[in-house]
Formats: structure tokens, sequence, C-alpha cells
């Protein structure tokens, strides 16, 4: 951080962003513990990918584009590789699961 | 006109995706990027000789936002299953929803849009029948939920590239 400064009208909803991803991640963990059965636990960790990484990577374009003043936004790429990425893993164990139950 | 935004989209894509790789605006660095979609766009067109046609672009950022909206409601929606799970477990099943859109590049983003939104996942669609069948974590409208799909995704998708 080279001893930069962050004004609190950044690093509160930074803060606050970071604490709202970080929980859906937990959430999304302990629906895994909590649900009964492969179908329904497939649901749980949808959670953190979705809203849980979408806040931390608003959080991170916040703080860098702060110390670097000027917008920083190539976290955008790891939404999309995300959202390109994820469901297709989603759908494979979908299909395993049931060929599997068949 | 169809045809050439099918063409542009994607060394469009690629390269905006260069760009913020790179995090610069630079003369050079927009020109080898530009160079470098072009070539892979190219190369591409070998691999998937199938190539999207879509128009009316202005829908998409419609059906963008209703998406966003949609995952920040199933987040909180899964999120009070999850809670609730100690005392009751939710109702999982799969529905069969008929689907009238065919083309291919349509129903890929009907999949990953679905799969993306926590509480469901496509599971399968039927090739003859076309019949999507869809697994729902927390099943209580079932009516409810087919005309959430076919309103509110299905249709736009099918004007973007049907």
């Amino acid at each position: 951080m080279n001893g930069t400064e962050l004004s609190p009208w950044i690093a509160l909803p930074a803060a606050a962003l970071l604490i709202t991803g970080g929980l859906l991640g937990l959430l999304g963990a302990l629906g895994l513990l909590r649900l009964s059965g492969f179908y329904a636990r497939i649901h749980a960790p949808t959670l953190g990918n979705t809203l849980g990484a979408g806040c931390v990577l608003i959080a991170s374009i916040l703080v860098s584009s702060a110390i670097a003043e000027r917008p920083v936004v190539h976290e955008v790429l790891i939404t999309l590789c995300v959202i390109l990425s994820s469901p297709v893993t989603a759908m494979l164990l979908m299909r395993a699961a049931i060929y599997r139950d068949r | 006109m169809r045809r050439l935004t099918g063409r542009i989209l994607l060394p469009l894509a690629l390269l905006v995706a260069w760009l913020l790789l790179n995090d610069t605006l630079s003369f050079g660095q927009v020109l080898l990027g530009a160079l470098f979609a072009m070539l892979i766009s190219l190369a591409i067109r070998q691999l998937r000789p199938l190539a999207a046609q879509p128009h009316r672009l202005h829908l998409l950022f419609g059906l963008l936002w209703h998406v966003l909206l949609d995952i920040i409601r199933s987040n909180i929606a899964v999120a009070a299953v999850i809670l609730g799970a100690n005392r009751q477990q939710p109702n999982v099943g799969f529905i069969t929803i008929p689907l009238d859109m065919r083309d291919p590049h349509g129903l890929a983003m009907l999949a990953v849009i679905l799969t993306a939104t926590p509480g469901t996942v496509w599971t399968d669609l039927s090739p003859d029948t076309n019949k999507l069948t869809l697994h729902v974590l927390d099943l209580k409208d079932e009516a409810g939920w087919i005309r959430l799909i076919k309103d509110r995704y299905e249709r736009p998708l099918m004007e973007i590239f049907e």
C-alpha cells in the first residue's frame, strides 16, 4: 500500500462489500453442510460465485482505483471468466449425478 | 447488417479483453490487440463455422439488468433457505419447461443465465421435443417458474438471436 491513506469514503464501502462477500461465501459453505443430498447442495456454492465474488470485485475496483487515482476496471475480466466457467462445471456435475442415479 | 454485427462482435470483445488485461489504452497496444483479435476471430471461424447472428442488441442491456436483479434476489432467497435448513429442508425438484427457442447460441445463453442464478441449475434439453429440464432448490410455484423463464429470459433471447 506504500503508506497511502485511503479516504473513509472509499474504505468504508469497500470494507462493507468485503464483509458482505465473505459472509455470502460462508453461507454457501454452510449450505453445503446443512442441506441434505447432492441435488440440494449443488445450489449452495453459487452464492459465493455470484454476489459474493461480485462484492469482492467491486471492493477491489474501488480500492485500486483510489490508490492509482484513475479508474482501474480490469477486475471485470474476472467476473466474465467466473460467469463463463462456473455454470459449465455446475451443469457437468448435475449431469454426472443424474447419470449415476439412473 | 445482421451478418456484419455477428462478425464484428467477437473481435471487438477480444480487443476489449486485451486492453483490460493490459490495463492501458496506448496506441501500440490497441494496434497489437486489434491484430490479435482479427487473427483469433479468423481461426475461430474455422473451428466453429456456425456463426451467431445477434441483432437488436439494445435488448441485451435490459436482459442483463433483469439477470442482475434476479441474481441478487435469488442470493437472498437461497441464503434464507440455507439459514432455515435446520428446521425445514427445502423442497427440491425438477420442472419441465417446453421451449420455443431453437438457436444454439440463445440456448447457451439461457443455460448460463439459469445456472449462474442461485437456486436453479440447467439439467437437460431433449433435442427432439425441445423440452428443458431444470432443477430448482425451493420448488413451490411450478407455473410461476415456467412463466418467469419464458417471459423474462426466453422471449428477449429469441428476439436477439432468432
